[in-house]
């Protein structure tokens, strides 16, 4: 079965083709990280007009790059949401008219859904059920994977996501955007014991995360030594802050492993490209017996493959070529069924295949 | 009609933050100015607390996200405007038609609105005092905001 994945969320337009979801043929990724820079940040508006612009060379790219054509593909399988709506569908609708014209079905995919299961693009797979940590620029939330299509969220963050805590301590430290590569680099140089910034466990056995604390008392220790005209030494900031972000990144997903009894953990998502964090959570689960499992660099940050493969998983239960199927802004995963007013209990298991 | 006032730690941010969130009034907008780390988005869940959002659905950043939704006694509508660079961006997107509605709109880094800045409005400006103190700076846009600011006044939990 040979599909075509497209995704649109939010940086990049990406496309790939995958062959029965085991074999990359092409993963073309057109990053607009040089284009947001001026900005300090992503810029939606933008990203959609970047994303119109290339969405149609970079499939033509990840067509030809795989050596097929529109009319050998089985299937499409496209980001629905999470992201920004006008972003998402340019890459929803492209899909949509490839389908329509073609009589090709497409699938709609949830973006945490394609990052959850990235590890599935590797030679070296878990088994299910494993424990997931998808860590990026708007997401930092613990899942038990039961299967390919079966999710439980089980942490979430309650404030800001890892990624952003990155991006806004980068900001802060007026270093250049995106913050986490730079940080991690200069974070090399310095000492991660040098501050004792706070760590936020939120009571015992939480799951949850909250990274603006952290974000606020960085913000609060270049205030102070700058009022008081101290020089201060970034690499140690840049050390220190990211030390604390790998805390606890690293403790709660194993403690969600040992509630759960599980000694499989997978990590994923544009922050588990961190190296120390890479390296600290090797050395954990070493200590621990818990097998660990991360995607290479280039499928932790947002790419197509992951989204082809989540699609090949889908169009085994269900595949659509409804053309009034709708992008989203939240993930089901993360918030299911509608929100309603009462203090409703804890997220079900939800279905990841629409 | 200004206000400044001493918000000496995190309960009496939330203090503020749930007056303002009872007594919302549908269409209302709050723009939250302030640096990094000033407590905006800190403000905002106590305006939620105000505003009877359940503790289920969590008030986080929505920096990434460029605007949340939850449900209360009137739909919050939380925006960031923080990765936009001008007008023509925010009235490009559609988030003005959140604006003006049956909801609380709370908008933080407001400055990018430019022109379409709303004339009635509660801005509160953050600073950062210390680890925990801030101070809060608001100003009343328009005539809707007098009684309340009136009120936050006689609050013996912060000083003028």
């Amino acid at each position: 079965m040979l599909i075509l994945g497209i995704e649109s969320s939010c940086d990049e337009t990406a496309a790939a083709v995958l062959r029965d979801g085991r074999t990359l043929l092409s993963n073309v990724i057109n990053s607009q990280v040089a284009v947001h820079s001026p900005y300090g940040g992503v810029v939606p508006e933008l990203a959609s007009r970047k994303h119109l612009e290339n969405i149609y060379p970079v499939v033509e790219a990840a067509l030809a790059q795989a050596g097929v054509g529109l009319d050998d593909l089985d299937g499409l399988a496209v980001t629905q949401g999470p992201g920004l709506v006008g972003a998402l569908l340019i890459g929803l609708s492209f899909a949509k008219a490839i389908s329509a014209v073609k009589g090709i079905p497409y699938v709609g995919v949830d973006h945490i859904v394609g990052h959850l299961l990235s590890p599935f693009l590797e030679q070296d797979q878990p088994e299910f059920p494993y424990i997931a940590l998808v860590a990026s620029g708007g997401h930092s939330s613990i899942f038990l994977v039961h299967d390919h299509t079966t999710i439980q969220p089980l942490g979430r963050t309650r404030d800001d996501a890892a990624g952003e805590a990155f991006d806004k301590v980068g900001k802060i430290l007026g270093l250049e955007y995106p913050g986490g590569p730079v940080i991690s680099r200069l974070a090399e140089q310095g000492n991660p014991a040098a501050i004792p910034f706070p760590r936020a466990w939120l009571g015992q056995d939480s799951l949850d995360f909250s990274f603006s604390g952290l974000k606020t008392s960085v913000a609060n220790y270049v205030h102070q030594h700058q009022q008081k005209n101290e020089p201060f030494h970034i690499p140690d900031v840049c050390a220190s802050f990211q030390e604390a972000v790998v805390e606890v990144l690293c403790e709660k997903v194993l403690t969600a492993a040992r509630m759960h009894g599980i000694s499989t953990v997978a990590l994923a998502g544009g922050v588990a490209a961190n190296a120390r964090l890479r390296a600290v959570l090797q050395d954990l689960g070493a200590q621990r017996g818990i097998k660990i499992f991360m995607p290479s660099l280039e499928l932790c940050t947002d790419n197509a493959a992951m989204i082809a493969l989540a699609g090949f998983y889908h169009f085994a239960e269900k595949a659509t070529t409804s053309l009034d199927t709708d992008a989203y802004s939240r993930s089901p995963i993360l918030h299911p069924g509608p929100l309603s007013g009462g203090d409703s209990p804890a997220p079900p298991t939800v279905r990841a295949a629409p | 009609m200004k206000l400044a006032i001493t918000l000496s730690d995190l309960a009496v941010t939330s203090t503020l933050g749930r007056y303002l969130g009872e007594t919302a009034r549908p269409g209302e907008v709050i723009t939250l100015g302030g640096s990094l780390g000033a407590g905006k988005t800190t403000l905002t869940q106590a305006i939620g607390q105000g505003l009877l959002v359940p503790p289920s659905c969590y008030i986080t950043s929505p920096t990434f996200s460029l605007l949340h939704e939850y449900p209360g006694r009137l739909p919050l509508y939380h925006l960031d405007l923080y990765r936009l660079s001008d007008e023509t961006e925010i009235e490009d997107l559609g988030l003005l038609e959140y604006l003006y509605g049956t909801g609380l709109s709370v908008i933080e880094w407001p400055d990018r609105l430019g022109s379409l800045m709303p004339a009635e409005r509660l801005h509160i400006e953050l600073t950062l005092l210390s680890e925990t103190a801030r101070l809060a700076e608001i100003t009343g846009y328009g005539g809707g905001w007098e009684e309340k600011i009136a009120a936050l006044r006689a609050e013996p939990l912060w000083r003028e």
